[in-house]
Order: structure tokens, then sequence, then C-alpha cells
């Protein structure tokens, strides 16, 4: 046993190690495991870990969205209205059916069927591609509405809309006194005071803040947000989110946690993509068989956790309200 | 010295004697590529060792900045005290992400650690050379951010402070220190596969050298932590270029969200530091004393019990940033259980110590030397778990000397240590023992100098980070500044004594020190595939049957070909 690894070794170390040049063993089988089982355990372990480090990745977010919207429920419960349930229900239906997909390529790896894996990997890819154009129709409305993070949640978006906006919110309530800090420069670190803590566009929408939290602690809800219609959720909430008195202050904290839960979930998903295609790439080549079908499961693995975690995201975001 | 009969073919004596000049992983193949693409992780961890050990200079450099700055009150060398915060910042930052973490793990652990085991290298030698280059890259970004304007905000990187400097440098070394992470999140990935598949027949969990058991404890902590500090220091980023404004007050965001977050991962981060040092204690101690460790599976246990209890610790660092009550006093308690299991290996290393017949090596003075660093470290960070004294202490120079004495006293002496001692194993010299001692000596008086004076200077009240200070406080700092230069010269003189050893120094037998465990059964330095037959593996803390050799000037192993004992001595069933 001992004098076939050493003969294996000899091939270590020019840079391309993977691979251990016969001597009756398989050749795929690196040099420094005993057996294709070994292998192929180390690398099963190997992967299950690397999906650990993924759940406290994204649980880090995760931490923060349920920190945010224990301090801010009626943001969350509001924003989530204008989230378009029908697209992210179809993109989770998108996503459950390329893992499926990506299961049945698997199974095809384990039994030597060449033809069903690579069907198997590009359905799965494209699945991933169809994810990620629903996502681009979500995104780009929002952005276009600067339903965004930060402070641009606060300046009415370009066009004619956004015209009728900017006049809305000169009328809007300016800065009431009591909202006005006194000289503030006396108490703020010289540094610091280069750059304004708070906007003048996030002024003007703290200053509706307080009528937010009075109508959330007893008066009467406002009429659009008690009658939703039935399947057209949108209408329930004025197309320009700054025109809604009823909108709760820092609701720009909610599309903070969105793009940034989402976005990472989508370069994950971009990664996917990467992982499909190297795999269908080997797959042509033929690399895959019962007995080396390792990389297909492991980078099946990580396709399940990318689309895991969507199953956690959807109704987190989507369906809240 | 009575001569004892040497068996005609001893593992180790073939492997010496067969291969005189023998071929080894150093000259194996030549040229910078073979060393650029190297899959063998012996040479990834003694490139590791050289860039660690040359961003310790460098972390070094900034520590002697910041001291001499603080020689005497208001300007000392800059007038600008922007100038003074980078340089601690700078410290920090290199010393912790740099330095002290990939230090015992990836450099001396990757050595080590799969031939310890018997092993042929780490379960994923490529992802290894990745976690290298990731390293590589983090360096380079690290650096590259001092062109970009340098960062002032202290290694925590905390907010609002963070989010709104001026310092041009912050968002690069974020970047830098999230490629670090995951470079040692594929250090510890790789470690745990390696230690759970890739044990050869015999070496069982419980036959495992407990510096494994401690790396494998380590390695937990890194997979399932450092993530963590990634989503935070991404986030941060976020937050710093479009302004997300999650952890922005003025935004309806929580400053105290950063803080859990990022110590979430920074306090498992410090077990990441210890654990391994602790290790090598575990190795030195019993080696050096030529008896079998005290409690061994105590010790084994307790490095798993501190690496799940730095998961539930971190609030101790927020006992002043407007936690509840009720957490205070959990977080309180839970700190001062950590010092159980540490408590437990040091009790363990001193009765291991007691009536053993101590060989004072160089790395044996440094174990030494550990054992009481690590006491007065380990002993004032239960004042700082006290909530009532903490009130006081927290953010002041006490708080400094603490984590400099667990950190640098304990975690960077047993890296040197372990450097000492594994020196021998990794580049087949034997270096000036007696220099190496007086260097360790010097680095343990300095490092006392300038370290426990500070514990004073705290308890009186001086503030960590500040660039300024009442002039009562003077003596001190001037104590403190005076024993920091000590302990560069002691830093000098190690460097003199190991690098020495390449010219002129004795050549190393296969087992300098008289250890058990399988790194000492193959020769110096080792062969390119580790072992030139299967190992044999025994119980690697019976020094019973290690032998002094006159002939090698080193020790040799009689291992039992016992099946019962050593299944792998035994003849083997064809696989």
């Amino acid at each position: 046993m001992t004098q076939t690894i050493a003969h294996a070794q000899d091939s270590h170390g020019h840079g391309h190690g993977h691979d251990g040049h016969g001597h009756g063993h398989d050749p795929h089988l690196a040099h420094h495991f005993d057996s294709m089982a070994q292998q192929f355990d180390s690398a099963k372990l190997g992967i299950w870990l690397f999906l650990a480090t993924e759940v406290l990745f994204f649980g880090g977010l995760f931490a923060a969205y349920a920190i945010l919207r224990m301090r801010n429920p009626e943001v969350f419960s509001y924003a989530s209205h204008y989230l378009d349930t029908i697209m992210g229900g179809i993109n989770t239906c998108v996503l459950i059916a390329s893992s499926l997909t990506m299961a049945l390529a698997v199974r095809c790896a384990q039994t030597n069927n060449r033809k069903g894996l690579i069907l198997g990997l590009v359905l799965t890819f494209l699945g991933a591609v169809g994810f990620l154009v629903i996502k681009y129709f979500e995104y780009s409305h929002k952005i276009h509405d600067h339903l965004v993070w930060g402070s641009t949640f606060y300046v009415p978006p370009e066009g004619k809309e956004g015209d009728a906006e900017r006049e809305a919110l000169k009328t809007a309530p300016t800065v009431s006194t009591t909202l006005v800090v006194q000289d503030p420069a006396p108490f703020v670190v010289p540094d610091l005071a280069k750059k304004p803590a708070v906007d003048a566009s996030a002024v003007k929408q703290a200053s509706r803040g307080p009528t937010g939290i009075a109508r959330a602690s007893g008066e009467p809800a406002p009429a659009p947000a008690a009658e939703p219609a039935p399947g057209k959720v949108e209408e329930a909430h004025p197309a320009l989110h700054l025109e809604d008195p009823a909108m709760p202050p820092n609701t720009h904290l909610f599309f903070a946690i969105y793009y940034a839960m989402t976005g990472l979930h989508g370069i994950h998903v971009v990664a996917g993509m990467g992982i499909l295609a190297w795999l269908t790439w080997r797959a042509v080549r033929g690399d895959f068989s019962s007995r080396n079908f390792t990389a297909v499961d492991t980078g099946g693995l990580y396709w399940h956790i990318v689309d895991l975690i969507w199953i956690f995201l959807f109704p987190l975001f989507y369906l809240i309200h | 010295m009575t001569t004892i009969p040497l068996p005609s073919a001893g593992p180790v004596r073939d492997t010496i004697e067969a291969r005189p000049e023998h071929d080894n992983y150093l000259t194996h193949t030549r040229g910078v590529l073979s060393w650029a693409f190297t899959l063998d992780h012996k040479r990834i961890g003694v490139m590791y060792l050289w860039s660690v050990l040359g961003s310790f200079l460098l972390g070094g450099i900034f520590a002697l900045l910041v001291r001499t700055e603080l020689l005497t009150p208001g300007p000392t060398i800059t007038e600008s005290a922007d100038t003074y915060n980078q340089w601690f910042t700078l410290h920090g930052a290199i010393m912790v992400f740099l330095v002290i973490i990939p230090s015992i793990p990836a450099a001396l652990g990757n050595v080590v650690l799969p031939i310890m085991l018997g092993a042929k290298d780490v379960a994923f030698p490529r992802l290894n050379l990745f976690s290298y280059y990731l390293w590589v890259t983090g360096a380079v970004l690290c650096i590259l951010s001092l062109a970009m304007g340098g960062f002032d905000t202290g290694w925590t990187f905390y907010t609002p402070y963070s989010t709104t400097t001026a310092a041009g440098g912050v968002i690069p070394v974020l970047t830098a220190v999230f490629i670090l992470g995951f470079s040692s999140i594929f250090t510890g990935l790789n470690f745990v596969v390696t230690v759970h598949k890739l044990r050869p027949p015999g070496m069982t969990w419980f036959r495992m050298p407990l510096f494994l058991w401690a790396l494998y404890a380590t390695a937990i902590i890194q997979v399932l932590a450092t993530p963590v500090l990634g989503i935070t220091l991404l986030l941060l980023i976020v937050e710093k270029t479009v302004n997300v404004g999650i952890f922005n007050p003025a935004m309806g965001g929580d400053p105290v969200l950063y803080q859990h977050f990022f110590w979430f991962y920074s306090h498992p981060a410090v077990y990441i530091m210890i654990l391994p040092a602790m290790g090598i204690i575990s190795e030195i101690i019993a080696i050096n004393s030529h008896r079998s460790i005290f409690g061994y599976r105590f010790i084994a246990f307790s490095s798993i019990a501190i690496a799940m209890f730095s998961f539930i610790v971190w609030g101790h660092h927020m006992f002043t940033s407007g936690q509840s009550a009720l957490l205070n006093t959990l977080f309180s308690a839970i700190s001062f259980s950590v010092a159980i299991p540490s408590a437990v290996k040091v009790f363990n290393w001193v009765a291991t110590l007691y009536k053993g017949s101590v060989s004072l090596t160089t790395p044996m003075w440094y174990a030494l030397a550990f054992l009481f660093l690590f006491t007065i470290g380990g002993l004032t960070g239960l004042h700082l778990a006290t909530l009532s004294t903490d009130v006081h202490l927290h953010d002041t120079y006490f708080v400094v000397a603490h984590f400099h004495y667990v950190m640098m006293g304990s975690a960077l002496i047993a890296m040197i240590g372990g450097v000492h001692h594994w020196w021998p194993k990794m580049f087949g010299r034997m270096y000036d023992e007696r220099l190496g001692t007086i260097a360790c000596w010097i680095i343990f008086i300095g490092f006392n100098v300038t370290f426990f004076t500070q514990f004073m200077l705290g308890s009186h009240g001086m503030p960590r980070r500040y660039y300024d200070y009442q002039p009562e406080f003077q003596v001190y700092h001037v104590i403190s500044t005076v024993g920091s230069y000590i302990m560069a010269f002691g830093f000098v003189l190690t460097a003199v004594s190991l690098f020495g050893s390449f010219f002129g120094g004795r050549r190393a037998p296969a087992n300098p020190w008289g250890g058990r465990s399988l790194e000492w059964q193959c020769a110096s330095p080792p062969p390119f595939d580790n072992f030139a037959k299967a190992p044999r593996v025994g119980d690697c803390y019976d020094f019973s049957v290690v032998h002094w050799d006159e002939k090698t000037g080193g020790y040799w192993v009689d291992e039992p070909a016992d099946p019962e004992v050593n299944p792998s001595a035994a003849p083997k069933a064809a696989h």
C-alpha cells in the first residue's frame, strides 16, 4: 500500500496535483487519499462545513433583520406591501424547480446517464437565469420609484410623477419647532460635523414621523391601508410612497435590509451559475461517472443552500403584511 | 550517558541513515515557481511563516512608534494626533489579522498537522494554497490602504466613527480583513476535514497529540465564527459606500448591533489565537519534561469546552455599551466560567512538570514564560469580567495590558516557542541554544516591564488610544516604552539565533527533543512524502520508549510492534 502511494506522490507538486497518473489507481484519486471513498467523504464533509459558513454568513443578516423588525414592526408590515408577491412567488417556484433539476442531475451522474446529467445542469442553469431576470424586473421597478436604501428613499423620483411629488413636498409640514436642535456646533466633534447626520430630505420625512407613530398607537388606520383590494396589493398604497401620510418613519430601513439580503443572495445565485457552467462543461467533456460524481454532488449541495436561503427570504419579506 | 543497544532497523534510523543527504521537501523541486504553485502543506506552511514573521516586524515597528510617541505628554515624534491614531490602528489590525490569527494554525499548523497526524497532506491541498494567496491579497490590500489615506478607526472599526471618518483607507482595509477572514475559514475547514478523514489506521481520537486537539478546536471556531465577521464587514462597506443606515443611528439603525456582530466573531477570535498556543505548550512541556502529559483527556476536552464557551461570552466587551442589566449579568457569569477549562489546562501543565525530568531548552523557556504570562493575563481577565470593576477599567490601559498578556505574552510567546520547537524539523538546522535562551529571557523581562506597568497606568485611570496624557502618568509611560525597547532587542536576538542556524548550525537530528509524536519520526527536514514508511502510531505521550542516541545527537523511538497497541505496525492485509 505504502509503495503505491509513494509512486502516486511523485506526481505531486508540479502544479497539477489532482491526478495520480495511473499506477492502478483511479485517475480521479488525489495522491494523499487512500481510497475514492475517503476522498468522497472528505469532499462531503468539506462542503457541509462550507454550507455551515454560508448559513452563518447569512445568519448575520437574519439577525440584523430580526433586530430591525423587532424595533420597527410598523415599518416592516407597511413596506412589505411594496414588494410584488406574485413575482416573488414565481421566483420561489423557479428556484424550487431548479433544485429538483439539480437533484435529478446528481442522480443521473450516479447512474452514468450523461445526457440526463447535462440536461439537468442546463435546466438548473436556466432556472438561475430565470430567477435573476425576474429579480432584475423587480429591482428596476423599485429603483425607479426610489424604493431603495438610504436617503435616496426620500428623494422624489424623476419624471412627471416626481414633479407632482416635489410640489407636494413643498407644502409638506416643515420641521416642527420641537425637532429643531439649537446650535449643534459646540457639542459635535469637528470631524463628524463635516458630514451632516441627517440630510435635508430625511428631515422632511422625520417631521412626518410622529403622525405615523400616533396612528399606530390608537387612531383608526387610514382608509387605504385598512382595505387593501384583494390581489391588487400595490393599489392599497399610493404609487409614490412619499405621498403616503401613513408611511411610518425609517421605512427606508426595510429596503436597506431587503436589498442587503436579496442582493447577497443574488450574488450567490451568480456564483452558482458559474459553478453550474463549469459542471456542465466538465459533464460535456465526460468527466463524471458513477465512480466520480463528487463535484456534481457538492455543487448540487451548494445550489440547494442558495435555494433554501431564498425559501426563508421570500416569506420574511413578501408575506409579512 | 550509557549507550543503549540500537535495533538493527528502527523506523527513524532507517530514514536517517539510508538517506543521509536525503531528498527533503525543501530540495525536492527547485525554483520560485515550484514554491509559488506548491500544493505541499509544508511549503505552504513555510511561506505562511515568513509572511507572518514579516508582518510581525511591520506591526512591531508601529508598536514602537506608538510607544515612542507616548514617551512625553503632547507631541513627541509626530505633531498630529491623527497620525498617532493611524499608528495604533495599524499596529492592532496587522497584529490581529495578519499575524496572530494565521500564525499558529496557518504557519506552524500547516507544517505540523498532517505529519503529526500521519497523513500525507491536508485534505484539500489546492484550497490550502488558495487560502495562502487570499492571505497575500489581504496583506497587500492592507498595505495599499496606507497609500489610500490610511485608517484611524482602531482595529475594531466601531461605527459610527468608521463610517464617518475622513480617512480614505477604511474601505480597502475592511475588504482586506474580509478576505483574510476567508483565508482563515478555508484553513479551518481544511483542518477539520483532515483531522476527521485523514487519520491513518491506529490514530484514534485519543491518540492524537494535544496540539492536534487544539488545532481542531480552533478550526471549529474559525469555520463557525469568521463568516459573521465577513458579513459584518460587508455590511460596513455597504454602509460606508451607499449609506444603507443599518448601523447608523441618524438613519434609524443601531451602532450597538455592529458591536454585537463584531464581537460575536472577535471574541471567539481571541480563542483562535490562544487555543493553538495552548496546544503548543502541551507539546513542549510534555516533551521537555520527558514525562507523560498529566490529564490528557482533560486538556483535550478543555480545548473543546473553551471553543464552545467562546461563542457565548462576546457581550463582555460591551458592558458599558448600554446592554440590559440582565444581559450584562449573564455575559459576566459565562465569562467567569471560561476560567475553568483554562485553569484545568494550567494545572495539568504544572502537574506534568512535577517530578518530570525537565530539560531547559529554548522552547521550554518559552513554555515556562507562557505559563507565567498566561496566568497573569487570565486572572486579570476576571477583573474585567466583573461588572463593577469593568465599568472603571473599561477602555483604560488595564484592558490594553490584559489583552497583551493574553495575545502577545501567551499566543505570540507560544508561537515563538513553537517556532523554536519545530525549527529543526522545518529547516534541518539547530540554532544556538544559549543565544535563544538569553533572547527568551530578554523578551520576557521586556514584556513585563512594558505591560505590567500598563496595569498600573490603567487602574490609575489612563484611557487607552490617547495621544496626550496628564503629566503624572509620564513615569509609567517612560517605563513602558523602555520595556518595549528591551523587548524589541530580544526579538532581534531571537532572529539572530534562528537565522544564525542557517550559517553553520548543527544538522538537526530527526528527534532533537525526545518527542514521541509522529513528526519526530520522520527525518529533519521531512522528506517530500512525509514518511518513508507508513508511520507507527503509538501513545504519543509515552516517553518510556524514547531513547537518547549519542551518535546522531538526538533521540529515537522504540515503537512496540504489538498489533494491539499499534495496528499500523502490524502486517497489513491487502486493501
